[in-house]
């Protein structure tokens, strides 16, 4: 083969030729990819439940299991195999006891959509805990939500109280300038990433706004799982 | 830099190492920009991004080189793009597979090893006229190349951006790092600087051979 590398110029190539080549390579190109996709695809899904996981234990503190639910019809349901409405994930310690829920949540950030999810506490009627899923935030600036001390400080018992009527929330959360939080359901924004810190807020508000209700009303059943 | 050869060429140390200095990828022929400044925020994500290039780049110009008497050259373009994007498809999988962490961070850059310059000018100007021993060496020294000028420009902007190295910290807690080098704007910066020493370098090397090649003459 390497011996005759003399290819005419000028001859023409005949189709079939053609044809040959690219029908081998894209044979060759689809073994080698599906190949690959089997091979790697428990990796890849074991990797996206221990994403889950660990975000999921970070934001609901003093749990180590948990139990997957859905939101269908304003009721709260054990997840079934298809997914049928608004995941629902609740955490449970050592002794069964549900230490809080946690869903995701997603708005418009300073580049793109940011995802997180975050921990309720149905007991102290507060959120707990928020992790960044996915962001594409500023380096540097908009993704402090992540790491700012005083930014992550605002989740630790960020009140979400429902309102008496049963419908949305006494407080909403509003994102207040740096420095002048006064309320447990203010959150204290990051000076020089405000619409970052908005975003936080908006979507945690509209999703308390939404939810909290449901998950107080519900609450047996997610406490008699154990 | 050294003008390609016709012929079949002899595996010898310098296949490979002319990819590292004489015909770095990077830093010479200025190929691959777009991964050069985009990814480099970070020496990890530069160092994976070098490495599943030089993955993508020894594999597919094996390929080529083993086919390159079956491939006509009228449909040449059109497979060396299909295998690339097998293996650039096969890598995308491997880094899901190892770290998700990780494949967010390269975002969309690690499908786009497809259209990097340096694999497909590799493909059409070495491996389709070389033989696949000289191919895989070459390749190698173009990766390692290629790795060494990211890990450069990533450890550069991450010490001076972030305050740490391959995520330690390293300053204390008062360092106020220096956020633009960590933006866009910082990579065209750093790469400016790496440009300037590495043609700087070259300059007095190439002086230094013509006074020599002057005091013989003199003889």
């Amino acid at each position: 083969m390497s011996t005759t590398d003399t290819q005419s110029v000028t001859q023409p190539t005949p189709a079939f030729n053609m044809l040959r080549t690219l029908g081998l390579v894209a044979t060759i190109s689809g073994l080698l990819v599906v190949l690959s996709y089997r091979i790697t695809l428990p990796m890849i899904e074991h990797n996206k439940q221990m994403a889950i996981e660990r975000a999921l234990f970070k934001v609901i503190p003093g749990a180590i299991s948990r139990k997957n639910f859905e939101i269908v019809n304003n009721k709260i349901q054990p997840s079934g195999d298809k997914p049928q409405g608004i995941a629902l994930y609740a955490g449970y310690d050592a002794n069964g006891q549900l230490k809080g829920v946690a869903l995701e949540a997603a708005a418009a950030g300073y580049q793109d959509v940011i995802r997180i999810l975050y921990g309720y506490d149905p007991y102290c009627q507060c959120i707990r805990g928020i992790e960044v899923l996915k962001m594409a935030e500023t380096p540097g600036i908009g993704d402090k939500i992540n790491k700012d001390r005083n930014f992550v400080k605002n989740f630790e018992a960020l009140e979400a109280r429902p309102h008496a009527s049963g419908k949305g929330l006494q407080n909403a959360i509003v994102p207040v300038k740096h420095g002048s939080k006064t309320e447990p359901w203010q959150i204290d924004a990051i000076s020089g990433a405000t619409i970052s810190s908005t975003a936080v807020a908006r979507m945690l508000n509209d999703a308390s706004q939404q939810y909290v209700p449901i998950i107080i009303n519900n609450l047996s059943v997610l406490e008699n799982q154990e | 830099m050294a003008a390609l050869p016709d012929k079949h060429e002899t595996v010898t140390l310098d296949t490979f190492l002319r990819g590292l200095w004489q015909e770095n990828p990077v830093f010479v022929m200025l190929l691959g920009m777009c991964p050069t400044l985009a990814v480099t925020n970070s020496a990890i994500n530069a160092l994976a991004m070098g490495l599943a290039s030089t993955f993508v780049l020894v594999m597919s110009n094996s390929l080529v080189s083993m086919m390159r008497n079956f491939i006509p050259k009228q449909v040449r373009i059109a497979t060396y793009i299909i295998i690339i994007a097998t293996f650039v498809t096969m890598v995308d999988y491997a880094i899901q597979a190892i770290s998700l962490d990780l494949y967010n961070a390269l975002g969309a850059f690690i499908q786009l090893i497809v259209v990097n310059c340096m694999i497909l000018g590799r493909a059409e100007a070495y491996a389709s006229k070389q033989r696949l021993g000289a191919t895989i060496i070459n390749g190698l020294g173009i990766g390692a190349g290629f790795t060494f000028a990211l890990l450069c420009l990533g450890v550069v902007r991450e010490v001076l951006g972030a305050g740490t190295l391959f995520g330690f910290v390293l300053f204390g807690e008062n360092f106020q790092p220096w956020v633009i080098m960590i933006l866009p704007p910082g990579g065209f910066f750093v790469l400016g600087a790496w440009l300037l020493i590495f043609n700087w370098f070259r300059d007095r090397r190439e002086q230094a051979e013509r006074d020599l090649a002057e005091v013989q003459n003199e003889r």
